[in-house]
Protein backbone atom coordinates (compact mmCIF):
# COMPACT_ATOMS: atom_id res chain seq x y z
CA UNK A 1 0.00 0.00 0.00
CA UNK A 2 1.59 3.25 -0.98
CA UNK A 3 0.57 6.43 0.74
CA UNK A 4 -0.27 8.25 -2.43
CA UNK A 5 -1.40 6.70 -5.64
CA UNK A 6 -0.49 8.88 -8.60
CA UNK A 7 -3.27 7.28 -10.65
CA UNK A 8 -5.91 8.50 -8.24
CA UNK A 9 -7.90 11.62 -9.13
CA UNK A 10 -5.94 14.67 -7.93
CA UNK A 11 -8.99 16.25 -6.29
CA UNK A 12 -8.16 17.36 -2.74
CA UNK A 13 -4.72 15.66 -2.74
CA UNK A 14 -2.10 17.30 -0.58
CA UNK A 15 1.30 17.50 -2.20
CA UNK A 16 3.27 14.31 -1.66
CA UNK A 17 6.20 15.97 0.07
CA UNK A 18 3.97 17.37 2.81
CA UNK A 19 2.39 13.98 3.51
CA UNK A 20 5.86 12.44 3.74
CA UNK A 21 7.04 15.12 6.14
CA UNK A 22 4.03 14.71 8.43
CA UNK A 23 4.49 10.95 8.37
CA UNK A 24 8.14 11.19 9.30
CA UNK A 25 7.34 13.61 12.10
CA UNK A 26 4.76 11.19 13.53
CA UNK A 27 7.20 8.28 13.24
CA UNK A 28 10.01 10.26 14.87
CA UNK A 29 7.80 11.14 17.84
CA UNK A 30 6.73 7.50 18.22
CA UNK A 31 10.30 6.20 17.99
CA UNK A 32 11.50 8.78 20.48
CA UNK A 33 8.75 7.83 22.95
CA UNK A 34 9.52 4.13 22.56
CA UNK A 35 13.28 4.54 22.96
CA UNK A 36 13.15 7.15 25.71
CA UNK A 37 13.47 4.64 28.59
CA UNK A 38 16.71 3.36 27.05
CA UNK A 39 18.05 6.88 26.75
CA UNK A 40 17.19 7.43 30.39
CA UNK A 41 18.91 4.18 31.35
CA UNK A 42 22.16 5.06 29.59
CA UNK A 43 22.13 8.64 30.80
CA UNK A 44 21.50 7.60 34.43
CA UNK A 45 24.21 4.95 34.30
CA UNK A 46 26.79 7.65 33.60
CA UNK A 47 25.74 10.01 36.37
CA UNK A 48 26.63 10.46 40.00
CA UNK A 49 23.95 8.88 42.12
CA UNK A 50 22.60 12.18 43.43
CA UNK A 51 22.14 13.45 39.87
CA UNK A 52 19.81 10.67 38.72
CA UNK A 53 16.49 11.84 40.11
CA UNK A 54 16.44 15.59 39.80
CA UNK A 55 13.94 18.23 38.89
CA UNK A 56 14.25 19.38 36.12
CA UNK A 57 15.74 16.30 34.48
CA UNK A 58 19.29 16.45 33.19
CA UNK A 59 19.29 14.36 30.05
CA UNK A 60 23.02 14.76 29.54
CA UNK A 61 25.18 13.91 32.59
CA UNK A 62 27.15 16.90 33.92
CA UNK A 63 30.35 14.91 33.84
CA UNK A 64 30.42 11.36 32.65
CA UNK A 65 31.03 8.80 35.42
CA UNK A 66 32.69 6.09 33.32
CA UNK A 67 34.00 4.46 36.48
CA UNK A 68 30.43 3.25 37.23
CA UNK A 69 31.08 0.64 34.59
CA UNK A 70 34.36 -0.49 36.09
CA UNK A 71 33.29 -0.26 39.72
CA UNK A 72 30.21 -2.46 39.41
CA UNK A 73 32.27 -5.61 38.80
CA UNK A 74 33.70 -5.46 42.29
CA UNK A 75 30.40 -4.49 43.94
CA UNK A 76 28.56 -7.61 42.80
CA UNK A 77 29.95 -10.81 41.20
CA UNK A 78 28.81 -9.67 37.78
CA UNK A 79 31.37 -11.80 35.95
CA UNK A 80 29.98 -14.98 37.52
CA UNK A 81 26.40 -13.98 36.74
CA UNK A 82 27.20 -13.20 33.11
CA UNK A 83 29.16 -16.45 32.71
CA UNK A 84 26.25 -18.48 34.11
CA UNK A 85 23.77 -16.71 31.85
CA UNK A 86 25.87 -17.26 28.73
CA UNK A 87 26.36 -20.94 29.59
CA UNK A 88 22.65 -21.61 30.23
CA UNK A 89 21.50 -19.66 27.19
CA UNK A 90 23.94 -21.42 24.85
CA UNK A 91 23.19 -24.97 26.06
CA UNK A 92 19.43 -24.49 26.05
CA UNK A 93 19.48 -22.85 22.62
CA UNK A 94 21.62 -25.61 21.12
CA UNK A 95 19.39 -28.39 22.45
CA UNK A 96 16.19 -26.60 21.51
CA UNK A 97 17.34 -25.97 17.93
CA UNK A 98 18.67 -29.51 17.45
CA UNK A 99 15.74 -31.47 18.88
CA UNK A 100 13.18 -28.96 17.60
CA UNK A 101 14.32 -29.01 13.99
CA UNK A 102 14.70 -32.78 14.08
CA UNK A 103 11.20 -33.37 15.46
CA UNK A 104 9.70 -30.79 13.09
CA UNK A 105 10.89 -32.85 10.11
CA UNK A 106 8.91 -35.80 11.44
CA UNK A 107 5.82 -33.61 11.77
CA UNK A 108 6.16 -31.87 8.42
CA UNK A 109 7.66 -34.34 5.99
CA UNK A 110 7.04 -37.89 7.21
CA UNK A 111 3.51 -39.23 7.13
CA UNK A 112 2.57 -41.75 9.78
CA UNK A 113 -0.32 -42.77 11.96
CA UNK A 114 -0.90 -40.66 15.05
CA UNK A 115 1.26 -37.82 13.81
CA UNK A 116 -1.42 -35.14 13.83
CA UNK A 117 -2.83 -36.15 17.20
CA UNK A 118 0.64 -35.87 18.64
CA UNK A 119 1.08 -32.43 17.14
CA UNK A 120 -2.20 -31.29 18.67
CA UNK A 121 -0.79 -32.29 22.07
CA UNK A 122 2.21 -30.09 21.37
CA UNK A 123 0.13 -27.11 20.27
CA UNK A 124 -2.21 -27.52 23.23
CA UNK A 125 0.63 -27.16 25.71
CA UNK A 126 1.71 -23.88 24.11
CA UNK A 127 -1.64 -22.55 25.26
CA UNK A 128 -1.25 -23.91 28.80
CA UNK A 129 0.35 -21.27 31.01
CA UNK A 130 3.59 -22.53 32.50
CA UNK A 131 2.34 -21.53 35.94
CA UNK A 132 -0.30 -24.24 35.62
CA UNK A 133 2.24 -27.06 35.78
CA UNK A 134 5.11 -25.35 37.54
CA UNK A 135 4.37 -27.06 40.87
CA UNK A 136 4.53 -30.70 39.63
CA UNK A 137 7.70 -29.83 37.71
CA UNK A 138 9.20 -28.42 40.87
CA UNK A 139 8.26 -31.52 42.86
CA UNK A 140 9.84 -33.74 40.20
CA UNK A 141 13.05 -31.75 40.28
CA UNK A 142 13.04 -31.82 44.06
CA UNK A 143 12.64 -35.61 44.12
CA UNK A 144 15.44 -35.97 41.57
CA UNK A 145 17.64 -33.73 43.69
CA UNK A 146 18.07 -31.30 40.80
CA UNK A 147 16.85 -28.09 42.40
CA UNK A 148 19.63 -25.51 42.59
CA UNK A 149 21.45 -26.99 39.58
CA UNK A 150 21.76 -25.78 36.00
CA UNK A 151 20.54 -29.17 34.83
CA UNK A 152 17.03 -28.50 36.15
CA UNK A 153 16.65 -25.38 34.01
CA UNK A 154 18.26 -27.03 30.98
CA UNK A 155 15.87 -29.99 31.17
CA UNK A 156 12.87 -27.74 31.66
CA UNK A 157 13.57 -25.32 28.85
CA UNK A 158 15.37 -27.27 26.14
CA UNK A 159 12.37 -29.29 24.93
CA UNK A 160 9.78 -26.59 24.53
CA UNK A 161 7.00 -26.99 22.03
CA UNK A 162 7.67 -23.59 20.48
CA UNK A 163 10.81 -24.72 18.63
CA UNK A 164 9.02 -27.70 17.09
CA UNK A 165 6.10 -25.50 16.13
CA UNK A 166 8.20 -22.76 14.52
CA UNK A 167 10.38 -25.16 12.54
CA UNK A 168 7.40 -27.16 11.32
CA UNK A 169 5.75 -23.97 10.09
CA UNK A 170 8.86 -23.25 8.07
CA UNK A 171 9.38 -26.78 6.74
CA UNK A 172 5.85 -26.76 5.34
CA UNK A 173 6.99 -24.01 2.97
CA UNK A 174 9.74 -26.24 1.55
CA UNK A 175 8.34 -28.06 -1.51
CA UNK A 176 7.90 -31.79 -1.08
CA UNK A 177 9.26 -32.32 -4.60
CA UNK A 178 12.74 -31.57 -3.25
CA UNK A 179 12.43 -34.38 -0.71
CA UNK A 180 11.01 -36.66 -3.39
CA UNK A 181 13.94 -36.00 -5.67
CA UNK A 182 16.35 -36.73 -2.85
CA UNK A 183 14.53 -40.00 -2.10
CA UNK A 184 14.84 -41.03 -5.73
CA UNK A 185 18.55 -40.28 -5.45
CA UNK A 186 18.65 -42.79 -2.63
CA UNK A 187 19.02 -40.50 0.39
CA UNK A 188 17.54 -41.78 3.65
CA UNK A 189 15.08 -39.56 5.54
CA UNK A 190 17.88 -38.55 7.93
CA UNK A 191 20.03 -37.69 4.95
CA UNK A 192 17.26 -35.52 3.52
CA UNK A 193 16.90 -33.71 6.85
CA UNK A 194 20.63 -33.11 7.12
CA UNK A 195 21.47 -32.33 3.50
CA UNK A 196 18.34 -30.88 1.93
CA UNK A 197 16.02 -29.44 4.55
CA UNK A 198 18.49 -28.06 7.09
CA UNK A 199 20.55 -26.06 4.59
CA UNK A 200 17.32 -24.59 3.19
CA UNK A 201 16.02 -23.56 6.59
CA UNK A 202 18.97 -21.50 7.79
CA UNK A 203 16.85 -18.37 8.28
CA UNK A 204 14.33 -20.24 10.43
CA UNK A 205 17.12 -21.89 12.42
CA UNK A 206 18.65 -18.49 13.01
CA UNK A 207 15.27 -17.11 14.12
CA UNK A 208 14.68 -19.96 16.53
CA UNK A 209 18.20 -19.79 17.92
CA UNK A 210 18.03 -16.03 18.46
CA UNK A 211 14.55 -16.08 20.02
CA UNK A 212 15.47 -18.95 22.34
CA UNK A 213 18.78 -17.36 23.33
CA UNK A 214 17.19 -14.04 24.17
CA UNK A 215 14.29 -15.67 26.04
CA UNK A 216 16.68 -17.71 28.17
CA UNK A 217 18.91 -14.71 28.76
CA UNK A 218 15.96 -12.66 29.94
CA UNK A 219 14.17 -15.41 31.86
CA UNK A 220 13.55 -14.45 35.44
CA UNK A 221 11.00 -16.85 36.86
CA UNK A 222 12.90 -20.05 36.03
CA UNK A 223 16.19 -19.08 37.71
CA UNK A 224 14.19 -17.39 40.49
CA UNK A 225 12.53 -20.69 41.41
CA UNK A 226 15.38 -23.12 40.80
CA UNK A 227 18.66 -21.33 41.51
CA UNK A 228 19.20 -20.48 45.16
CA UNK A 229 23.00 -20.50 45.42
CA UNK A 230 24.49 -17.14 44.62
CA UNK A 231 27.30 -18.66 42.53
CA UNK A 232 24.72 -20.16 40.14
CA UNK A 233 22.74 -16.95 39.70
CA UNK A 234 22.02 -15.46 36.30
CA UNK A 235 22.34 -11.79 35.43
CA UNK A 236 18.59 -11.25 35.94
CA UNK A 237 18.69 -12.54 39.52
CA UNK A 238 21.81 -10.51 40.21
CA UNK A 239 20.16 -7.39 38.87
CA UNK A 240 17.06 -7.99 40.94
CA UNK A 241 19.03 -8.52 44.15
CA UNK A 242 20.84 -5.30 43.40
CA UNK A 243 17.54 -3.49 43.82
CA UNK A 244 17.18 -5.01 47.26
CA UNK A 245 20.77 -4.43 48.37
CA UNK A 246 21.54 -1.01 46.95
CA UNK A 247 18.06 0.32 47.14
CA UNK A 248 19.06 3.94 46.72
CA UNK A 249 22.01 3.47 44.40
CA UNK A 250 20.14 4.44 41.25
CA UNK A 251 23.17 5.08 39.09
CA UNK A 252 24.56 1.61 39.84
CA UNK A 253 21.19 -0.04 39.20
CA UNK A 254 21.12 1.60 35.79
CA UNK A 255 24.71 0.58 35.11
CA UNK A 256 23.75 -3.03 35.85
CA UNK A 257 20.68 -2.74 33.64
CA UNK A 258 22.73 -1.35 30.75
CA UNK A 259 25.25 -4.18 31.08
CA UNK A 260 22.46 -6.78 31.09
CA UNK A 261 20.75 -5.30 28.03
CA UNK A 262 23.90 -4.53 26.03
CA UNK A 263 24.65 -8.11 24.85
CA UNK A 264 21.03 -8.46 23.76
CA UNK A 265 21.21 -5.14 21.89
CA UNK A 266 24.29 -6.32 19.98
CA UNK A 267 22.63 -9.65 19.13
CA UNK A 268 19.45 -7.85 18.12
CA UNK A 269 21.23 -5.37 15.85
CA UNK A 270 23.12 -8.18 14.13
CA UNK A 271 20.09 -10.42 13.67
CA UNK A 272 17.02 -8.20 13.79
CA UNK A 273 15.86 -9.53 10.41
CA UNK A 274 15.72 -13.06 11.84
CA UNK A 275 13.92 -11.97 14.99
CA UNK A 276 11.22 -10.28 13.01
CA UNK A 277 10.97 -13.09 10.45
CA UNK A 278 10.78 -15.68 13.21
CA UNK A 279 7.88 -13.92 14.89
CA UNK A 280 6.13 -13.50 11.54
CA UNK A 281 6.64 -17.21 10.72
CA UNK A 282 5.16 -18.27 14.04
CA UNK A 283 2.00 -16.37 13.09
CA UNK A 284 1.69 -18.04 9.70
CA UNK A 285 -1.05 -20.51 9.03
CA UNK A 286 0.38 -23.96 8.47
CA UNK B 1 -6.20 -23.03 13.77
CA UNK B 2 -7.88 -26.11 12.32
CA UNK B 3 -5.73 -25.94 9.23
CA UNK B 4 -2.63 -26.31 11.35
CA UNK B 5 -3.24 -29.99 11.04
CA UNK B 6 -3.68 -30.31 7.32
CA UNK B 7 -0.08 -30.67 6.39
CA UNK B 8 0.32 -31.57 2.76
CA UNK B 9 0.83 -35.30 2.34
CA UNK B 10 4.49 -36.16 2.14
CA UNK B 11 5.24 -39.77 1.53
CA UNK B 12 7.84 -41.59 -0.38
CA UNK B 13 6.04 -42.43 -3.59
CA UNK B 14 7.98 -45.20 -5.15
CA UNK B 15 6.06 -47.39 -7.62
CA UNK B 16 3.12 -49.09 -5.86
CA UNK B 17 4.50 -52.07 -3.95
CA UNK B 18 2.89 -55.52 -3.83
CA UNK B 19 0.17 -55.58 -1.14
CA UNK B 20 2.15 -57.68 1.32
CA UNK B 21 5.01 -55.19 1.41
CA UNK B 22 2.69 -52.23 1.97
CA UNK B 23 2.02 -52.91 5.65
CA UNK B 24 5.70 -53.43 6.31
CA UNK B 25 6.56 -50.18 4.60
CA UNK B 26 3.96 -48.28 6.55
CA UNK B 27 5.40 -49.66 9.76
CA UNK B 28 8.83 -48.55 8.67
CA UNK B 29 7.60 -45.05 7.87
CA UNK B 30 5.96 -44.84 11.28
CA UNK B 31 9.19 -45.93 12.89
CA UNK B 32 11.19 -43.31 10.97
CA UNK B 33 8.67 -40.60 11.81
CA UNK B 34 8.78 -41.47 15.50
CA UNK B 35 12.56 -41.57 15.51
CA UNK B 36 12.61 -37.93 14.41
CA UNK B 37 10.16 -36.84 17.05
CA UNK B 38 11.43 -38.95 19.93
CA UNK B 39 14.42 -36.92 21.22
CA UNK B 40 12.29 -33.84 21.69
CA UNK B 41 9.18 -35.77 22.67
CA UNK B 42 10.89 -37.62 25.53
CA UNK B 43 11.85 -34.36 27.21
CA UNK B 44 8.52 -32.78 26.33
CA UNK B 45 6.41 -35.68 27.63
CA UNK B 46 8.34 -36.09 30.88
CA UNK B 47 8.71 -32.43 31.70
CA UNK B 48 5.57 -30.88 30.24
CA UNK B 49 2.81 -33.42 29.56
CA UNK B 50 3.25 -35.40 32.77
CA UNK B 51 3.36 -32.26 34.97
CA UNK B 52 0.24 -30.88 33.25
CA UNK B 53 -1.65 -34.06 34.16
CA UNK B 54 0.05 -34.07 37.56
CA UNK B 55 -1.22 -30.59 38.34
CA UNK B 56 -4.73 -31.71 37.61
CA UNK B 57 -4.42 -34.71 39.95
CA UNK B 58 -2.66 -32.69 42.66
CA UNK B 59 -5.44 -30.12 42.77
CA UNK B 60 -7.67 -32.78 44.37
CA UNK B 61 -5.07 -33.67 46.98
CA UNK B 62 -3.57 -32.36 50.15
CA UNK B 63 0.20 -32.68 50.01
CA UNK B 64 3.27 -31.15 51.54
CA UNK B 65 6.74 -32.57 50.97
CA UNK B 66 6.77 -34.57 54.20
CA UNK B 67 3.50 -36.46 54.51
CA UNK B 68 2.12 -38.72 51.80
CA UNK B 69 -0.47 -37.11 49.53
CA UNK B 70 -4.09 -37.50 50.54
CA UNK B 71 -7.21 -37.29 48.36
CA UNK B 72 -9.44 -34.43 49.53
CA UNK B 73 -11.84 -34.03 46.60
CA UNK B 74 -12.91 -30.46 45.98
CA UNK B 75 -11.61 -29.03 49.27
CA UNK B 76 -8.87 -27.03 47.60
CA UNK B 77 -11.33 -25.37 45.25
CA UNK B 78 -13.65 -24.57 48.11
CA UNK B 79 -10.73 -23.00 49.92
CA UNK B 80 -9.99 -20.95 46.80
CA UNK B 81 -13.48 -19.46 46.91
CA UNK B 82 -13.07 -18.46 50.55
CA UNK B 83 -9.46 -17.29 50.46
CA UNK B 84 -9.40 -13.53 50.39
CA UNK B 85 -5.88 -13.09 49.08
CA UNK B 86 -6.41 -15.56 46.23
CA UNK B 87 -9.64 -13.84 45.24
CA UNK B 88 -7.83 -10.50 45.26
CA UNK B 89 -5.14 -12.05 43.06
CA UNK B 90 -7.83 -13.30 40.68
CA UNK B 91 -9.45 -9.88 40.51
CA UNK B 92 -6.10 -8.16 39.90
CA UNK B 93 -5.18 -10.64 37.16
CA UNK B 94 -8.49 -9.95 35.42
CA UNK B 95 -7.91 -6.20 35.81
CA UNK B 96 -4.46 -6.52 34.26
CA UNK B 97 -5.77 -8.59 31.35
CA UNK B 98 -8.64 -6.18 30.69
CA UNK B 99 -6.16 -3.34 30.41
CA UNK B 100 -3.28 -5.11 28.74
CA UNK B 101 -5.12 -7.00 25.98
CA UNK B 102 -7.07 -4.19 24.28
CA UNK B 103 -4.38 -1.53 24.75
CA UNK B 104 -1.58 -3.70 23.38
CA UNK B 105 -3.78 -4.73 20.51
CA UNK B 106 -4.63 -1.16 19.55
CA UNK B 107 -1.04 0.03 19.91
CA UNK B 108 0.27 -2.90 17.86
CA UNK B 109 -2.31 -2.45 15.12
CA UNK B 110 -1.67 1.30 15.00
CA UNK B 111 2.07 0.78 14.68
CA UNK B 112 1.59 -1.89 12.03
CA UNK B 113 -0.66 0.35 9.91
CA UNK B 114 1.81 3.20 10.29
CA UNK B 115 4.82 1.08 9.34
CA UNK B 116 3.25 -0.99 6.58
CA UNK B 117 4.62 1.06 3.69
CA UNK B 118 7.67 1.42 1.54
CA UNK B 119 9.49 4.27 3.14
CA UNK B 120 13.11 5.06 3.64
CA UNK B 121 14.16 4.06 7.14
CA UNK B 122 11.04 2.01 7.86
CA UNK B 123 13.24 -0.90 8.94
CA UNK B 124 14.76 1.21 11.67
CA UNK B 125 11.36 2.22 13.03
CA UNK B 126 10.16 -1.40 13.03
CA UNK B 127 13.29 -2.53 14.85
CA UNK B 128 12.95 0.29 17.39
CA UNK B 129 9.36 -0.71 18.13
CA UNK B 130 10.34 -4.36 18.50
CA UNK B 131 13.41 -3.83 20.66
CA UNK B 132 11.63 -3.39 24.03
CA UNK B 133 10.29 -6.92 23.62
CA UNK B 134 13.74 -8.48 23.67
CA UNK B 135 14.99 -6.54 26.69
CA UNK B 136 14.73 -8.21 30.06
CA UNK B 137 11.69 -7.69 32.27
CA UNK B 138 13.97 -7.00 35.20
CA UNK B 139 15.78 -4.12 33.52
CA UNK B 140 12.48 -2.84 32.13
CA UNK B 141 10.87 -2.91 35.57
CA UNK B 142 13.78 -1.12 37.24
CA UNK B 143 13.86 1.62 34.61
CA UNK B 144 10.11 2.19 34.58
CA UNK B 145 10.02 2.28 38.36
CA UNK B 146 12.33 5.26 38.15
CA UNK B 147 10.45 6.83 35.26
CA UNK B 148 7.30 6.56 37.37
CA UNK B 149 8.95 8.08 40.45
CA UNK B 150 6.19 10.29 41.89
CA UNK B 151 8.37 13.30 42.56
CA UNK B 152 11.36 13.22 40.23
CA UNK B 153 10.31 10.75 37.53
CA UNK B 154 10.19 12.02 33.94
CA UNK B 155 6.58 10.82 33.59
CA UNK B 156 5.23 13.08 36.31
CA UNK B 157 7.54 15.95 35.40
CA UNK B 158 6.12 15.77 31.90
CA UNK B 159 2.54 15.64 33.23
CA UNK B 160 3.20 18.71 35.39
CA UNK B 161 4.75 20.43 32.39
CA UNK B 162 1.54 20.01 30.38
CA UNK B 163 -0.49 21.31 33.31
CA UNK B 164 -1.55 18.30 35.42
CA UNK B 165 -1.52 19.70 38.95
CA UNK B 166 -1.17 16.62 41.12
CA UNK B 167 -0.04 13.70 38.96
CA UNK B 168 -0.62 10.15 40.28
CA UNK B 169 1.78 8.37 42.61
CA UNK B 170 1.97 5.39 40.20
CA UNK B 171 3.67 2.38 41.82
CA UNK B 172 3.46 3.92 45.29
CA UNK B 173 -0.30 4.30 45.10
CA UNK B 174 -2.87 1.55 45.55
CA UNK B 175 -5.05 2.91 42.73
CA UNK B 176 -2.32 3.70 40.22
CA UNK B 177 0.10 0.78 40.64
CA UNK B 178 -1.75 -1.54 38.26
CA UNK B 179 -2.17 1.10 35.54
CA UNK B 180 1.59 1.73 35.80
CA UNK B 181 2.28 -1.99 35.33
CA UNK B 182 -0.16 -2.14 32.40
CA UNK B 183 1.43 0.85 30.66
CA UNK B 184 4.87 -0.67 31.06
CA UNK B 185 3.78 -4.01 29.65
CA UNK B 186 1.99 -2.39 26.69
CA UNK B 187 5.20 -0.53 25.88
CA UNK B 188 7.20 -3.75 26.05
CA UNK B 189 4.85 -6.07 24.12
CA UNK B 190 3.37 -3.90 21.37
CA UNK B 191 6.34 -4.38 19.01
CA UNK B 192 5.98 -8.14 19.06
CA UNK B 193 2.32 -8.09 18.10
CA UNK B 194 3.02 -5.31 15.59
CA UNK B 195 5.20 -7.81 13.70
CA UNK B 196 2.34 -10.31 13.63
CA UNK B 197 -0.04 -7.64 12.33
CA UNK B 198 2.50 -6.55 9.71
CA UNK B 199 2.72 -10.12 8.43
CA UNK B 200 -1.07 -10.17 8.28
CA UNK B 201 -1.25 -6.86 6.40
CA UNK B 202 1.28 -8.05 3.85
CA UNK B 203 -0.78 -11.16 3.22
CA UNK B 204 -3.77 -9.12 1.98
CA UNK B 205 -3.74 -9.18 -1.84
CA UNK B 206 -3.19 -5.71 -3.32
CA UNK B 207 -5.83 -6.47 -5.97
CA UNK B 208 -8.50 -6.01 -3.30
CA UNK B 209 -7.31 -2.48 -2.68
CA UNK B 210 -7.14 -1.77 -6.40
CA UNK B 211 -10.69 -3.04 -6.84
CA UNK B 212 -11.95 -0.94 -3.93
CA UNK B 213 -10.29 2.14 -5.43
CA UNK B 214 -11.88 1.51 -8.80
CA UNK B 215 -15.24 1.37 -6.99
CA UNK B 216 -14.42 4.81 -5.57
CA UNK B 217 -14.01 3.77 -1.92
CA UNK B 218 -12.44 6.30 0.43
CA UNK B 219 -9.41 5.40 2.53
CA UNK B 220 -11.63 4.79 5.56
CA UNK B 221 -14.01 2.58 3.54
CA UNK B 222 -11.03 0.61 2.21
CA UNK B 223 -9.84 0.12 5.77
CA UNK B 224 -13.27 -1.07 6.89
CA UNK B 225 -14.00 -3.30 3.89
CA UNK B 226 -10.58 -4.70 3.00
CA UNK B 227 -8.02 -4.27 5.80
CA UNK B 228 -10.07 -5.28 8.83
CA UNK B 229 -11.65 -8.41 7.30
CA UNK B 230 -8.27 -9.39 5.86
CA UNK B 231 -6.64 -9.09 9.27
CA UNK B 232 -9.23 -11.28 10.95
CA UNK B 233 -7.10 -14.44 11.23
CA UNK B 234 -4.14 -12.51 12.67
CA UNK B 235 -6.37 -10.53 15.03
CA UNK B 236 -7.76 -13.79 16.31
CA UNK B 237 -4.28 -15.23 16.86
CA UNK B 238 -3.08 -12.06 18.59
CA UNK B 239 -6.13 -12.05 20.84
CA UNK B 240 -5.48 -15.61 21.99
CA UNK B 241 -1.75 -15.08 22.50
CA UNK B 242 -2.36 -11.87 24.43
CA UNK B 243 -5.00 -13.45 26.65
CA UNK B 244 -2.75 -16.37 27.57
CA UNK B 245 0.17 -14.01 28.10
CA UNK B 246 -1.84 -11.64 30.30
CA UNK B 247 -3.02 -14.32 32.67
CA UNK B 248 0.59 -15.55 33.02
CA UNK B 249 1.97 -12.17 34.14
CA UNK B 250 4.64 -12.66 36.77
CA UNK B 251 8.16 -11.24 36.30
CA UNK B 252 7.14 -7.67 35.65
CA UNK B 253 4.96 -7.54 38.76
CA UNK B 254 7.50 -9.27 40.99
CA UNK B 255 10.24 -6.83 40.09
CA UNK B 256 8.17 -3.69 39.72
CA UNK B 257 5.78 -3.85 42.67
CA UNK B 258 6.11 -7.34 44.18
CA UNK B 259 2.34 -7.43 44.45
CA UNK B 260 2.20 -4.16 46.34
CA UNK B 261 1.46 -1.62 47.57
CA UNK B 262 -0.45 -3.84 50.02
CA UNK B 263 -2.04 -6.42 47.71
CA UNK B 264 -2.94 -3.97 44.96
CA UNK B 265 -1.00 -5.81 42.24
CA UNK B 266 -0.88 -9.35 43.62
CA UNK B 267 -1.60 -11.71 40.68
CA UNK B 268 -2.49 -15.39 40.36
CA UNK B 269 0.91 -16.68 39.23
CA UNK B 270 2.50 -14.98 42.24
CA UNK B 271 -0.07 -16.59 44.49
CA UNK B 272 0.73 -20.02 42.98
CA UNK B 273 4.42 -19.41 43.62
CA UNK B 274 3.87 -18.22 47.17
CA UNK B 275 1.52 -21.03 48.16
CA UNK B 276 3.31 -23.84 46.34
CA UNK B 277 7.00 -23.12 46.43
CA UNK B 278 7.27 -20.88 49.50
CA UNK B 279 4.72 -22.51 51.74
CA UNK B 280 4.89 -26.03 50.25
CA UNK B 281 1.11 -26.37 49.87
CA UNK B 282 1.35 -28.30 46.63
CA UNK B 283 -2.32 -29.30 46.48
CA UNK B 284 -3.78 -25.85 47.04
CA UNK B 285 -1.27 -24.18 44.70
CA UNK B 286 -2.16 -26.70 42.00
CA UNK B 287 -5.83 -25.96 42.47
CA UNK B 288 -5.13 -22.26 41.88
CA UNK B 289 -3.16 -23.15 38.75
CA UNK B 290 -5.98 -25.36 37.46
CA UNK B 291 -8.38 -22.44 37.90
CA UNK B 292 -5.93 -20.21 36.03
CA UNK B 293 -5.77 -22.73 33.22
CA UNK B 294 -9.56 -23.09 33.08
CA UNK B 295 -9.99 -19.32 32.80
CA UNK B 296 -7.55 -19.18 29.90
CA UNK B 297 -9.26 -22.18 28.30
CA UNK B 298 -12.74 -20.67 28.60
CA UNK B 299 -11.58 -17.39 27.05
CA UNK B 300 -9.87 -19.25 24.23
CA UNK B 301 -12.95 -21.34 23.53
CA UNK B 302 -15.20 -18.26 23.53
CA UNK B 303 -12.85 -16.60 21.06
CA UNK B 304 -12.87 -19.70 18.86
CA UNK B 305 -16.62 -19.80 18.96
CA UNK B 306 -16.92 -16.13 17.97
CA UNK B 307 -14.35 -16.58 15.24
CA UNK B 308 -16.17 -19.54 13.75
CA UNK B 309 -19.51 -17.78 13.91
CA UNK B 310 -18.10 -14.73 12.14
CA UNK B 311 -16.46 -16.83 9.45
CA UNK B 312 -19.72 -18.61 8.74
CA UNK B 313 -21.76 -15.45 8.48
Amino acid sequence: MSTVDPAAPPAGRRPRALVQTILYAVLAVCALAILLPFGWMISASLKRNNEVLTSPIQWIPADFQWHNFTGIWSQIPLGTYLGNTVFLSLVITLLQVLTGSFAAYGFAKVRFRGRDALFVAYIATIAVPWQAYMIPQYIMMQKLGLTDTFLSLILLQAFGAFGVFLMRQYYLTIPDELCEAARVDGLTEYGIWARVVLPLSKPALASLALLTFVNTWNDYMGPFIYLTSNDLWTIQLGLRSFVGQYDADYAMMMTGSVLSVLPILVIFLLGQRYFIQGVATSGMKG
Amino acid sequence: MADLLTAPPATASAPPPPPRARGARRARTTLIGWSFILPNFLGFALLTLVPVLGALALSFMEWDSYNPPEWVGLDNFERFLNDESTLIALRNTAYYALGHVPLTMLAALGLALLLNRRLRGVGFFRAAAFFPYVTSMVAVAIVWNMLFDPEFGPVNQFLQFIGVDSPPGWTTSVDWAMPAVILTSVWRDMGYYMVLFLAGLQAIPTEYYEAAKVDGATAWQRFRAVTLPGLRPVTFLVLILLTVQSFKIFDLIVVMTDGGPGRATLVLSQQIYRKGIWEGEFGYASAISVVLFLIVLVFTLIQFWFNNRRERS
